[in-house]
């Protein structure tokens, strides 16, 4: 398997809402454990609120964890005091944001932010030698010919267009990870396959990792190798991607996964009385967090919070009625206990 | 109206605007019909007209959303509305015709309850007594699975699904003849989406009204529509029976953009989705507007524009059918 | 294994040129803003103007009949042909004096309002980048000094140099005119902040500092102007009103001066109606010029304020 990249432990971020009386806590992230290995492609899959714009934000250094670490090649990020230390960070583990109209400077040319990233990440290169790897990382993200694209204005440019440019930014720090926070969702629907693709292409030929964030699943399978589902700020369900979106083991991920349409394949059954109401993660209770939803409720999950346990390899999942069979019965038997459970 | 009769007909209707560079035209002579309890969904990415074609039919259009109609008829129920006056048009709103706009959920006025919100819409187009319109406003609460307790709560204190449905109820109010809606689930999570998509085709199937889904996520609707309408640069590109469609597009764009959703459950293969960018619609390219993307170009597809013809019962404009008019 | 095997080289994304959704643009900012300002009528007007006191105030020794101060005519003529607008009361041409005088007028408008789009930017913007405790206080001091009334304030201290020179004129006008552009750039850099390119700039390691001069202000630019022409306006007007009232240095030659000797010498009442006119007009006019551009500018930033194209019918 891959080389351990990044890692957290225990990770938890939680923001103070209302005033200061009367103040809740927000918990955006709770206790969230995971590695990325070299040159892998992990899915972050979770609804708005889960929590995963927040890891995003915590991993590039944005915010700061309220408890828990995050390790970058073994070292924790938390005691990089130098200025030339979190640079060095930053330039590692870039960040590609979600939006191509806001993430790019509109007063200066395409070239301009890509070249300071580099002038900063790379202070070696020579002016010339600036400007080819500009129009290098251009061309490698299919803005060809590279040359004459940087020297165009953002407004020039169509949105695909501008996230490609988001990615050229990152690739000039010639980084390890890249976290790409729901890179395709303001794109058009024609236009994502091709940067999905570019991520792709980019972990093969230049063996960068990604973090992509995403709440829809279907491109996650498209170019993940691995799952991590999030809910009401918990890690609910991680492993293998076609393991997790074939085999899904969290009732939560059963859920998503019946929920998503795909035109290809009949209608599913699913479960049409869950409106989709979404957890409680201000001061929530102890318990599980998605049992107001769950067909498989027990005792237990009101009052104990479920870990994350190994159910098979590689798969962990945070539920105490899930099991570790791994037969292709797992969902059919699931199914059968959810019914006797409604009768 | 007898039943046979199509509940709205749409005839050559063109949008434009002005711009500083001349007229855009938005929506380029549009035709089609929808019968009663219908479900027409209409997909298509950005600037294709598909919002410009929903203000049109409702007759939005002016200040703030840019837009005229320049042409063409829109027969509902017998009436063209091209030609409505404010107030002629103010007796078909809401009784007829209702509108559900994109986040929805925003639209609610924060600081009046949910009860006052209806009483407005109420009292607008109506001369409800307050009991009859408070029985109402439970009654369509119901119909969305929303307590009727939260008719006395502001928006803020619903959740965004919650508040999607509360507009869909508001919109039932006078359980009209045709539900318009746009992008009424894209702010929602897809468990949310599922479940109000299925909520609508069951209010549709107790009270038999017709609905017209403007999207640009096919995939959701394609359980769910009864025909399906592919926009494209202002143009309908196709038009048929939902199923038809998915399982054998005629327009290359269709195909396209059926291919551009990664499959969940099917065999993972590289896709490649759609090169370029749609046309600017100020100068439209010569031909076929999608002629410079399309995988299938011919020297005909860039000199002619196509017409819709009829293939099997799909409509298809596209120069490859030209020869197969029915 | 999910990833899909990529057998096919990297298609590239295709050129802008097959079509953005956006209309193609002009090559330069500069054009861009030329463009704009020849399609729009006020700014056209405003340009004409301002560009005609700009010539006058660079060459009036060219253009100007005489010397301003020279008493050399017969007092109180009326207009004619040697004198469009007739002498004053002590011989001397007005035509002369209101073309010298724009040197000044002009002067005191660019400097005071440069120094107060100056203050107003640094405050606005550091208070919007900064948050927090040094936004409150920044924003304490602006509200205070907007709503302090300008005007006695700004006559008490002038008072304090009596005769105040041109130099002490801008340094007040500039100190005191400041607020309320902080205000406007405070609320636009604001909005501006929470843009995912200063959080790309900031993540890639820029320091603050360059953050604020260089990804932020450069968005603003048009703002900025605006700013700085409504700061231009108040303080032709405000420079004007102080020399009347005869805080300025009555020798000084300006067109707030010459009201003050007009005023002193009861122009209007012995009939040389265009010394006490005239002097007034061109403030007003040069203030007009400062507006429409204010205007304009308002608008070429902000498209939802231009008015609509009309539509051709086919």
């Amino acid at each position: 398997m891959s080389d351990v990249l990044l890692r957290t432990e225990g990770l938890t971020r939680h923001f103070r809402i209302g005033g200061l009386v009367s103040g809740q806590t927000l918990h955006a992230v709770d206790d969230v454990s995971f590695t990325i290995g070299r040159s892998e492609i992990v899915a972050l899959v979770g609804e708005s609120g889960s929590g995963k714009s927040t890891i995003a934000r915590l991993l590039a250094r944005v915010y700061r964890p309220t408890s828990g670490e995050i390790y970058f090649e073994g070292r924790p990020i938390s005691r990089l005091r130098r200025r030339r230390q979190r640079l060095a960070y930053s330039g590692d583990v870039p960040m590609v944001f979600q939006d191509p109209y806001s993430s790019i400077n509109p007063a200066y040319r395409v070239a301009h932010g890509i070249a300071r990233g580099v002038k900063l990440h790379r202070r070696d290169l020579s002016r010339a030698e600036r400007r080819r790897e500009v129009e290098r990382v251009l061309d490698a993200v299919g803005l060809v010919p590279g040359r004459e694209l940087a020297r165009k204005f953002p407004y020039e440019l169509s949105g695909g267009q501008r996230q490609r440019v988001g990615f050229a930014q990152a690739l000039a720090f010639r980084p390890k990870l890249i976290i790409a926070d729901e890179p395709v969702s303001m794109l058009d629907v024609s236009i994502r396959i091709g940067v999905l693709n570019l991520m792709s292409e980019l972990r093969e030929r230049e063996g960068v990792s990604f973090l992509y964030i995403t709440h829809d699943v279907a491109s996650a399978r498209y170019i993940a190798d691995r799952v991590l589902v999030m809910y009401g700020a918990h890690l609910v369900e991680e492993g293998p991607a076609e393991e997790v979106l074939q085999r899904p083991k969290h009732p939560y991920t059963q859920l998503l996964l019946s929920a998503v349409p795909d035109p290809r394949a009949p209608l599913g059954i699913s479960d049409t009385s869950d409106v989709g109401e979404p957890p409680k993660v201000v001061d929530p209770p102890e318990g599980c967090r998605f049992r107001a939803r769950c067909p498989y409720r027990i005792a237990t999950c009101d009052t104990v919070t479920p870990l994350l346990r190994e159910l098979g390899t590689a798969r962990r999942v945070a539920c105490h009625v899930a099991t570790a069979d791994d037969s292709a019965d797992d969902f059919a038997r699931l199914e059968t206990r959810r019914r006797s459970a409604e009768v | 109206m007898t039943e046979h009769e199509p509940l709205l007909e749409v005839r050559d209707l063109s949008v434009a605007y002005g711009s500083d560079r001349g007229p855009v035209v938005a929506v380029d002579h549009v035709d089609f019909e929808l019968a009663r309890g219908e479900f027409l969904a209409i997909v298509g990415e950005s600037g294709c007209g598909k919002s410009t074609l929903l203000f049109a039919l409702t007759r939005l259009l002016g200040p703030p959303f840019s837009g005229e109609i320049i042409g063409g008829q829109i027969i509902f129920r017998g009436r063209n509305m091209v030609t409505l006056s404010e107030r002629q048009l103010r007796s078909i709103r809401w009784r007829e015709l209702a509108v559900v706009m994109q986040s929805a959920m925003n639209a609610l006025n924060p600081v009046l309850t949910v009860e006052a919100q209806m009483r407005d819409a109420c009292k607008a187009h109506s001369e409800m007594s307050d009991d009859e319109i408070r029985r109402r406003s439970e009654e369509v609460l119901r119909l969305v699975a929303i307590d009727p307790m939260h008719l006395r709560s502001y928006p803020h204190q619903l959740s965004g699904g919650m508040r999607q449905r509360a507009m869909i109820a508001m919109a039932l109010l006078f359980t009209p003849e045709l539900v318009v809606m746009d992008e009424p689930t894209s702010a929602l999570d897809v468990v949310a989406q599922r479940s109000l998509i299925v909520q609508i085709k069951e209010l549709q199937a107790k009270l038999g009204f017709a609905v017209i889904f403007v999207t640009h996520d096919m995939s959701l609707v394609s359980h769910f529509s009864d025909r399906l309408m592919v926009m494209y640069a202002g143009q309908i590109a196709e038009l048929g029976k939902t199923r038809q469609v998915f399982d054998k597009p005629l327009h290359p764009y269709t195909s396209g953009l059926l291919e551009a959703f990664p499959s969940i459950h099917g065999p993972n293969l590289r896709l490649t989705g759609i090169p370029g960018s749609p046309p600017n619609l100020a100068r439209p390219p010569a031909g076929c507007r999608f002629s410079p993307r399309c995988p299938h170009v011919t020297a005909i597809c860039r000199e002619r524009e196509p017409h819709l013809v009829d293939v099997e019962g799909d409509a298809v404009r596209c120069v490859l059918y030209n020869g197969r008019a029915a | 294994m999910s990833a899909p095997a990529i057998t096919t080289p990297l298609a590239p994304a295709p050129a802008a040129g097959s079509g953005p959704t956006e209309p193609q643009p002009r090559t330069t900012v500069g054009a861009n803003l030329l463009r704009a300002v020849l399609h729009n009528r006020k700014a056209m007007a405003g340009s004409l103007l301002l560009l005609f006191f700009t010539v006058l105030a660079i060459f009036p020794g060219q253009i100007a009949p005489d010397d301003p101060q020279a008493e050399i005519y017969l007092p109180g003529l009326g207009p004619s042909s040697h004198h469009w607008f007739g002498t004053t009361s002590y011989g001397q041409d007005v035509l002369s004096q209101l073309i010298w005088g724009t040197r000044q007028s002009l002067l005191v408008a660019v400097a005071a309002g440069g120094l107060a789009t100056v203050v107003a930017v640094l405050v606005g913007v550091s208070a919007a980048y900064l948050g927090g405790l040094a936004d409150g206080f920044l924003s304490l001091v602006t509200d205070v000094i907007l709503v302090i009334p300008i005007f006695p304030l700004v006559i008490v201290i002038a008072a304090y140099e009596k005769n105040a020179g041109l130099l002490t004129l801008t340094i007040v006008l500039g100190a005191l005119g400041w607020s309320y552009g902080a205000r406007q750039l405070r609320a636009q850099a604001l909005s501006i902040r929470n843009r995912d390119f200063v959080d790309v700039a900031r993540v890639r390691g820029e320091r603050r500092l360059y953050v604020i001069v260089f990804e932020l202000l450069p968005t603003m630019t048009s703002l900025i102007v605006a700013s700085f022409l409504g700061a231009a306006l108040y303080a032709v007007l405000a420079a004007a009103g102080l020399q009347f009232i005869g805080l300025g240095d009555p020798n000084a030659q300006s067109w707030g001066t010459m009201l003050y000797w007009a005023q002193n010498n009861e122009a209007l009442g012995s009939g040389l109606v265009y010394w006490a006119i005239m002097p007034g007009v061109c403030v007003a006019l040069l203030g007009a010029a400062f507006a429409l551009m204010n205007y304009a500018f308002d608008e070429i930033s902000n498209p939802a304020l231009r008015p609509l194209p009309k539509l051709q019918r086919r």
